[in-house]
């Protein structure tokens, strides 16, 4: 039923304007609203607060169709999880009471701000601060490169409340849209996923109520990485999506582009390249909703399989689209076919939401850590 | 606010063809669809329940098959289906089809609003909106695109003209028909599909109805369809010469020629 209802936004919305939207650079309003006509937006989010209930296996299909029409506005669809989980993972209910179900409704677009200009890989290294003045907080820092920033409502940020804490040393917050001393930067100019929008956030003597803390003082980079970890098979799915729809094009291609007198398919040197890209797609999914199933599951530590599914599916999303635009070839690369949008689409995927080698960081330290334990 | 949406269940236009050597519509393995134009008049009606509050019901004329249509009514906003159902209604042209489901919508009480599409892509003689408002005695606008607002057991709108639009004040209740310009229809919603999976539509038979069997199916249609063909499409010209009824005369005998 989810996938039956994300694909037709994807064939009736999404399609149709993509390559419009993406040329123009220009933010999906009337298609977030539609998805949001259409309950998506409170998959994740249990039922109390007007949510479907639904954990991460169903968010994953539902990205995974929106993707196979534009990763730019799935992007800016899952961005808003991204937002909401901080609240979800570490928040009161008080808090939830409050935030999620206008979350949940799409009525209002969410967004999360950790990246800072020396904050990239190194969540460590925010400068962001936040000072307990009375009943207030008061913020100070810029975050930058932050998806949905200026379009969203309510934003789910990490700053600096007691540097000599280290690791315990930083909070969550929630900033709403028009909160004094809040703005946002110019947007940026980006290679793909255009129809998402990307701004830097501003806080000057950014004061807001003390109750926005989300959770406890000092659990910062604990709700940041337990956010990530839910959001990364998302990020997976929209390599698996996106990698079935370059393989989609490829293989209609080369079944219609005659030359030497035969459909390109014909060619055994084609051929293979379709193949490997179907074995790789194929795959990626499996392992895709084998850690979604695992985190449903319940199970406590995800993080590592949480980082496979998002390298493994982020990597073939870079591989297949490149593939798709080399069976296409010269048509391949103009934008009248939509391949050479997806081949830059597919690039930041490797990068946001923890670059691929930090995944590989993460895998490699869990691998460690598992082998210590066992010995 | 209580609207009532008319939705017809028809074929899938892409996949029609006619069967050159009988003549008929070759229905085989053709998708049912809901009328595209009703698809707007539910997104109307869907609109001004959430702008004003109320209820919307769907309601189709057809073979026990076209709950199917209800069924995506539901899905995409609607509260609930009425089926009106019965052999006897086989056959039905506009005018035995207005007059079962104004028997059928006096049946389920009273109303503010009716809403249909501009025409059927199958029939398309988009008679059936106006030809129910005659019936039920109320007012109507076919042709609206653009519900401007709804206060007070008044409705304003917009209606399409071929050289701009007129704006048009009615009194509830009323009956209009869509153009497709009204708006851009929502796709079905998760919650919706799952309302939609429960529903039990209402039947209602001719019996249920009250309606005079004489009325209803091929016996109360005053139109038959007695020969469908794919017309032929040439540049052949002619002129008729003579005086007004010469020429009437002549027209007639090539018109016969070709049925
Ligand atoms: C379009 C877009 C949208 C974004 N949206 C958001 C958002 O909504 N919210 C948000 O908070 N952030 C967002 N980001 C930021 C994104 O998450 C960061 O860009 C990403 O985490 C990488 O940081 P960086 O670009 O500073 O790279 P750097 O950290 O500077 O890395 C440079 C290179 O060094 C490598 N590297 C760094 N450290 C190590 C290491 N220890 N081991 C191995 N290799 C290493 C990296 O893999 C990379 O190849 C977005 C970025 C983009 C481009
Ligand atoms: C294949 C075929 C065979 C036919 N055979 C005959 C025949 O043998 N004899 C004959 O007299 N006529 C026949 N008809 C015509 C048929 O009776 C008309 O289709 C029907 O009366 C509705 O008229 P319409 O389709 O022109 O609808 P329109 O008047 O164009 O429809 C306008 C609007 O009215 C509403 N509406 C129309 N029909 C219904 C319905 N059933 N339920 C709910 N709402 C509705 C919808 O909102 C629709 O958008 C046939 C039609 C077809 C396609």
């Amino acid at each position: 039923m989810i996938v039956d209802v994300a694909r037709q936004i994807t064939a009736e919305k999404i399609i149709p304007q993509r390559a419009e939207l993406d040329e123009k650079e220009e933010f999906p309003t009337e298609i977030l609203r539609d998805i949001a006509k259409a309950d998506l937006f409170g998959l994740y989010i249990p039922e109390e607060y007007g949510g479907f209930g639904g954990g991460s296996f169903e968010m994953v299909l539902a990205l995974e169709e929106f993707s196979k029409g534009c990763v730019g506005i799935a992007t800016s669809f899952a961005a808003s999880a991204l937002g909401a989980y901080p609240i979800l993972v570490s928040g009161s209910d008080e808090m939830k009471d409050k935030y999620m179900p206008e979350i949940a409704s799409g009525a209002k677009l969410a967004a999360f701000g950790l990246t800072e200009a020396n904050a990239g890989s190194d969540a460590s290294g925010i400068q962001t601060t936040a000072v307990l003045d009375g009943e207030e907080w008061v913020i100070n820092g810029t975050k930058q490169w932050i998806t949905n920033a200026g379009d969203a409502k309510i934003y789910s940020i990490i700053a600096i409340t007691d540097r000599d804490k280290g690791p315990r040393g930083a909070s969550m917050f929630v900033i709403e849209d028009g909160d004094p001393g809040f703005s946002y930067g110019v947007k940026e100019k980006k290679l793909g996923i255009r129809a998402s929008s990307t701004r830097e956030l501003i806080f000057k003597d950014c004061r807001i109520p003390k109750d926005r803390l989300i959770g406890r003082r000092g659990t910062g980079f604990f709700t940041v990485m337990k956010t990530l970890d839910l959001s990364r098979p998302g990020i997976a799915s929209l390599g698996v999506g996106l990698g079935q729809a370059a393989l989609d094009e490829a293989v209609l291609y080369a079944k219609q582009r005659v030359q030497f007198g035969k459909p390109v398919i014909s060619f055994q040197a084609v051929q293979h390249i379709l193949a490997d890209m179907a074995i790789q797609v194929e795959a990626a999914r499996a392992l895709v909703y084998g850690t979604a199933r695992h985190i449903d599951s319940g199970a406590k530590e995800i993080s590592k399989e949480s980082s496979m599914c998002k390298v493994m599916a982020t990597d073939m999303a870079m591989k297949v689209t490149t593939d798709s635009v080399q069976v296409l070839a010269g048509h391949g690369y103009m934008r009248e076919y939509p391949v050479e949008k997806m081949m830059r689409d597919a690039k930041i995927l490797q990068i946001y939401e923890g670059t691929n080698q930090i995944q590989r960081n993460v895998i490699g330290q869990a691998l460690n850590k598992e082998y210590s334990r066992s010995k | 606010m209580k609207i009532i949406v008319c939705v017809k269940q028809v074929p899938d236009a892409k996949d029609v063809r006619l069967d050159p050597k009988t003549n008929t519509l070759s229905r085989e393995g053709v998708e049912s669809i809901m009328n595209p134009f009703d698809r707007h008049a539910l997104e109307a009606a869907v609109v001004l329940k959430e702008q004003y509050c109320g209820t919307v019901t769907a309601i189709t004329m057809g073979p026990p098959q076209a709950e199917e249509t209800l069924r995506d009514a539901v899905a995409c906003g609607a509260d609930h289906g009425v089926l009106v159902s019965d052999r006897a209604f086989a056959g039905a042209d506009t005018w035995a089809t207005s007059y079962t489901l104004a028997k059928a919508i006096e049946k389920l009480g009273e109303f503010d609003l009716i809403i249909c599409g501009k025409q059927a892509i199958d029939g398309d003689t988009a008679q059936v909106g106006p030809g129910l408002a005659q019936r039920l005695d109320i007012p109507y606008v076919a042709y609206a695109r653009k519900i401007t607002e709804c206060v007070d057991g008044t409705i304003r709108l917009e209606r399409l003209m071929d050289d701009g639009y007129d704006e048009i004040e009615m009194e509830m209740p009323a009956l209009m028909t869509v153009v497709k310009e009204i708006n851009e229809p929502r796709v079905p919603s998760l919650k919706g599909k799952m309302k939609a999976k429960k529903m039990q539509a209402t039947v209602l038979s001719a019996a249920d109805i009250g309606a005079a069997p004489e009325l209803l199916g091929l016996q109360g249609s005053n139109t038959q369809v007695v020969k469908v063909f794919s017309p032929h499409f040439s540049a052949d010209k002619c002129m008729l010469a003579g005086t007004t009824d010469e020429m009437v005369d002549q027209l007639l005998a090539k018109l016969d020629k070709l049925l």
